[in-house]
C-alpha cells in the first residue's frame, strides 16, 4: 500500500510532461465515460423509448463485473471456467438472507461477496496449486458442484429454487435514506442500471489501479514464472489466494444483484456455459487489458441479443463470427490498437 | 453385484474410449478440445443416417462416421487452431476458439439434424440372462467388446506404427521430437484427425444403445474433462484408467444412491476435487503435463 501511495505521489510531483499528461488524459476519459454511462445513455433511452435496453445494459454491467474477477485469475495466470460458482452462491446467499431471514438486501449484498471470498480461500488453498488445464478443469469441475449442491442441500430448496425474492429496500443511516426503497421508484429498471453500473466503475476502477499497483506488479510476475517469483521473495501463495479471493468477491456481488433483479434464483441459474462465457468475455476483449472483458461482455452479450432477430441462424452466425475473430484478433479486440501502432 | 460390474465395465469401455481421443489432442498440440462432445454428436449422427435412414449396414455407418470425423478433425486443424496456435501470444487463447467451434459444431448439428432425441434400430436382438445375476442384452455386450477391441488397436497402433511412435515423440518433447526430424505439422494434424475420429465412432456405437440428441455435447465434454484429470492429462493409459474408474463410480453409485436422486454426481465431482486436490496431475500424469 505504502509503494502504492508513492508512486501516485511521485506521478503528481514531476512536473515534466508526458506521464502527466497521460495520467489526466486517463482520468479525463475515465470521468467522461462515467458521464456518458450514469447521464446521457439514460437520456437516449428515455429519448428513444427503449425500455428494455435497461435490462440488456444491467446484465452487461453485472456479467462484466463477474468477468473482471474471472480477468484477475488470467492475470496471475490460471484460466478460471468456475466463476458462475460464485456467481451461484453469492446469489444464494443474498436470497436466503433476504427471503428466510429478513436481512436487507444492502448488507447481504457485501455478505454475498464476502461469503464467496472465504469459500474461495478454503477451496483455492489446495487447487490454487494446479496450473494450466488442470486448474481450469477443477474450476470447471466446481461450476458443476455448487450446481448439485444447490440441488441437494434443503437450505436452497432445491429444484424450485427461491422465486419470491423483494426488490431491495431503503437505506438509510442514521435516518438519512441514501438509497429510495425500489418499490416506491416508478422505474426499478433505471435504479438497478444506475446500481449496476455504478458498481462497474467502482469494480474497474479497483482493478485498474490494483493493477498498476505493486501487487499488480507481482501478480503480473506470478503470470510469467512463479518459481523464479518465489526465489526472488515474492510469497505466491498468499498472491495467488487474494487475487482469487478478490475474483470470487466479484463473483458474488454479480450474482447477488443479478438475483435481486431476476427476483429469482435456481440451481440452473448460472451453469458451466455461464462459466465458459465469463472466460470468453475475457478472451474476446484481451487479456493484457484491464477493461477487456468489459468490452468482450458487451460485445459478446449485445452480439449475442442482436443476432436473435436471425432465428435459428443465431448461434451459428454467432460462433462463425467468434471464430473469425480469433483468426484475425488471437489476442483479443483490444490489441486491434497496438497492432495499428506498429504497422 | 456381478450386474454392477458388468455395467460398470460397459460404460467405462465406452468412457475410456471418448477420453483416449480428448488425451490424445492435449497431449499432442496442449490444447483442451471444448468440442469434444460436439464431435461425439456428429459421429452419432453420421451413423444414425447411414445405418437408421439409408439402411445400410451397421459397420458401413460406423467406418463413415470414422472418416466423417477424421476430415472435420483434420481441417479444424489445419485451417483454425494452427494459425491460432501461431499468432497469439497465450496458448490459453486456443480455449476460446476450441469453445466458438464447439458452438458452431452444436449450431450445425441443430441446422442439419433437428432437436429429436434420435434412434436406429437395434443391431443385435435378445438378451444374455446369466442366472439373473447378470442381465444384458447382446447389443451392448457387442458395443462393449467392440470398444476393448478399438481401444486395443489404437494401443497397439501407438506403440508399433512409424506414426504411433512420432507422435509419442512430440507429446514427449515437441522441441527434440522436431529436432530428430519428425515432421511436426503433420502429426499435429494426424492426432488431432484420429482424436476426432475416436469420438465419432463412439458416437456411433452409442448410438445404437442411447440414441443421440443435438444437446448432449456439452455434458459428454465434462465427462470426458473428468476422466482425462482422474488418468493424468495426456497420458493415454491414465486416459483408459479414467475411463473406466468413472464408469464402475457411475454404475456403482446408481445402484447405492438411487434413493437420493442426484447425490451420485455430486459425490463423484466433490470427491474428484479433493483427489485432485491431492494429486494434481491425476494418476498417471505428469505434473503440469
Amino acid at each position: 500500500m505504502g509503494i502504492e501511495h508513492n508512486s501516485d505521489g511521485s506521478s503528481k510531483a514531476k512536473p515534466a510532461g508526458s506521464s502527466l499528461a497521460a495520467t489526466s488524459l486517463k482520468i479525463v476519459g475515465a470521468l467522461l465515460f462515467a458521464a456518458f454511462v450514469l447521464i446521457l445513455v439514460p437520456m437516449l433511452i428515455n429519448g428513444a423509448e427503449r425500455w428494455d435496453l435497461y435490462y440488456t445494459l444491467t446484465s452487461v454491467a453485472l456479467l462484466s463485473i463477474a468477468s473482471a474477477g474471472v480477468w484477475l485469475t488470467f492475470y496471475i495466470g490460471r484460466i478460471n471456467i468456475g466463476q458462475a460458482a460464485y456467481a451461484l452462491i453469492g446469489g444464494y446467499v443474498s436470497a436466503i438472507l433476504v427471503v428466510d431471514y429478513g436481512v436487507s438486501f444492502w448488507w447481504t449484498l457485501p455478505l454475498a461477496g464476502l461469503t464467496c471470498a472465504v469459500i474461495s480461500v478454503f477451496v483455492g488453498l489446495p487447487i490454487l496449486r494446479l496450473r494450466g488445464v488442470y486448474f481450469a478443469m477443477v474450476t470447471l469441475v466446481f461450476t458443476e458442484v455448487a450446481k448439485m449442491a444447490a440441488l441437494a442441500l434443503p437450505i436452497t430448496h432445491g429444484a424450485s429454487g427461491i422465486a419470491n425474492i423483494p426488490l431491495p429496500g431503503a437505506l438509510e443511516i442514521f435516518g438519512l435514506t441514501l438509497i429510495p426503497d425500489f418499490n416506491t421508484l416508478e422505474n426499478s429498471r433505471y435504479a438497478f442500471y444506475i446500481l449496476s453500473v455504478t458498481l462497474m466503475l467502482l469494480c474497474y476502477f479497483m482493478m485498474y489501479r490494483l493493477v498498476n499497483s505493486r501487487m499488480g506488479r507481482l501478480c503480473y510476475s506470478l503470470q510469467q514464472n512463479e518459481e523464479l517469483a518465489s526465489s526472488i521473495g515474492v510469497n505466491i501463495t498468499y498472491l495467488r489466494l487474494v487475487a482469487y479471493a478478490i475474483s470470487s468477491f466479484l463473483g458474488g456481488i454479480g450474482g447477488a444483484i443479478f438475483a435481486a433483479i431476476s427476483q429469482s434464483v435456481y440451481p440452473s441459474s448460472f451453469a458451466v456455459a455461464d462459466s465458459i462465457n465469463f472466460m470468453l468475455n475475457c478472451f474476446l476483449g484481451g487479456l493484457g487489458y484491464v477493461l477487456g472483458p468489459m468490452l468482450g461482455t458487451f460485445v459478446l452479450y449485445f452480439g449475442w441479443d442482436w443476432l436473435f432477430q436471425t432465428g435459428k441462424y443465431q448461434l451459428l452466425i454467432f460462433s462463425s463470427v467468434l471464430i473469425a475473430l480469433m483468426l484475425i484478433l488471437p489476442n483479443g479486440l483490444l490489441s486491434i490498437r497496438l497492432w495499428g501502432k506498429k504497422s | 453385484m456381478e450386474q454392477v460390474i458388468a455395467n460398470g465395465l460397459y460404460l467405462g469401455a465406452q468412457y475410456a474410449l471418448i477420453a483416449l481421443g480428448l488425451t490424445l489432442i492435449f497431449a499432442l498440440m496442449n490444447v483442451l478440445n471444448f468440442a469434444h462432445g460436439q464431435m461425439y454428436v456428429l459421429g452419432g449422427f453420421v451413423t444414425y443416417v447411414i445405418y437408421g435412414q439409408l439402411g445400410l449396414p451397421f459397420v458401413v455407418a460406423l467406418i463413415a462416421s470414422a472418416i466423417t470425423l477424421a476430415a472435420v478433425g483434420a481441417m479444424i486443424e489445419i485451417y483454425l487452431f494452427r494459425p491460432v496456435i501461431r499468432k497469439s501470444h497465450r496458448e490459453e487463447s486456443t480455449m476460446l476458439l476450441a469453445a466458438a467451434i464447439a458452438f458452431f459444431l452444436d449450431a450445425v448439428i441443430l441446422l442439419l439434424f433437428g432437436e429429436k432425441q434420435r434412434g436406429v434400430p437395434k443391431i443385435l436382438d435378445g438378451v444374455l440372462n446369466w442366472d439373473f445375476r447378470i442381465i444384458m442384452p447382446y447389443d451392448r455386450i457387442a458395443i462393449g467388446v467392440l470398444a476393448i477391441l478399438i481401444i486395443a488397436a489404437f494401443i497397439l497402433y501407438m506403440q508399433y506404427s512409424k506414426t504411433g511412435r512420432a507422435m509419442r515423440a512430440l507429446a514427449q518433447d515437441r522441441v527434440a521430437a522436431q529436432l530428430m526430424g519428425v515432421q511436426v505439422d503433420r502429426y499435429s494434424m494426424i492426432g488431432f484427425a484420429i482424436g476426432a475420429m475416436l469420438a465419432g465412432v463412439v458416437g456411433g456405437l452409442l448410438v445404437t444403445i442411447t440414441g443421440v440428441n443435438s444437446g448432449i455435447g456439452g455434458p459428454i465434454s465434462i465427462k470426458a474433462f473428468m476422466m482425462v484429470m482422474i488418468g493424468g492429462a495426456g497420458v493415454v493409459s491414465g486416459a483408459i484408467a479414467g475411463g473406466f474408474i468413472l464408469g464402475m463410480a457411475e454404475s456403482v453409485g446408481l445402484s447405492v444412491f438411487s434413493g437420493y436422486g442426484d447425490v451420485t454426481y455430486l459425490i463423484i465431482f466433490a470427491s474428484l476435487m479433493v483427489f485432485l486436490a491431492i494429486r494434481p496431475q491425476g494418476l498417471m500424469g505428469k505434473p503440469w503435463g
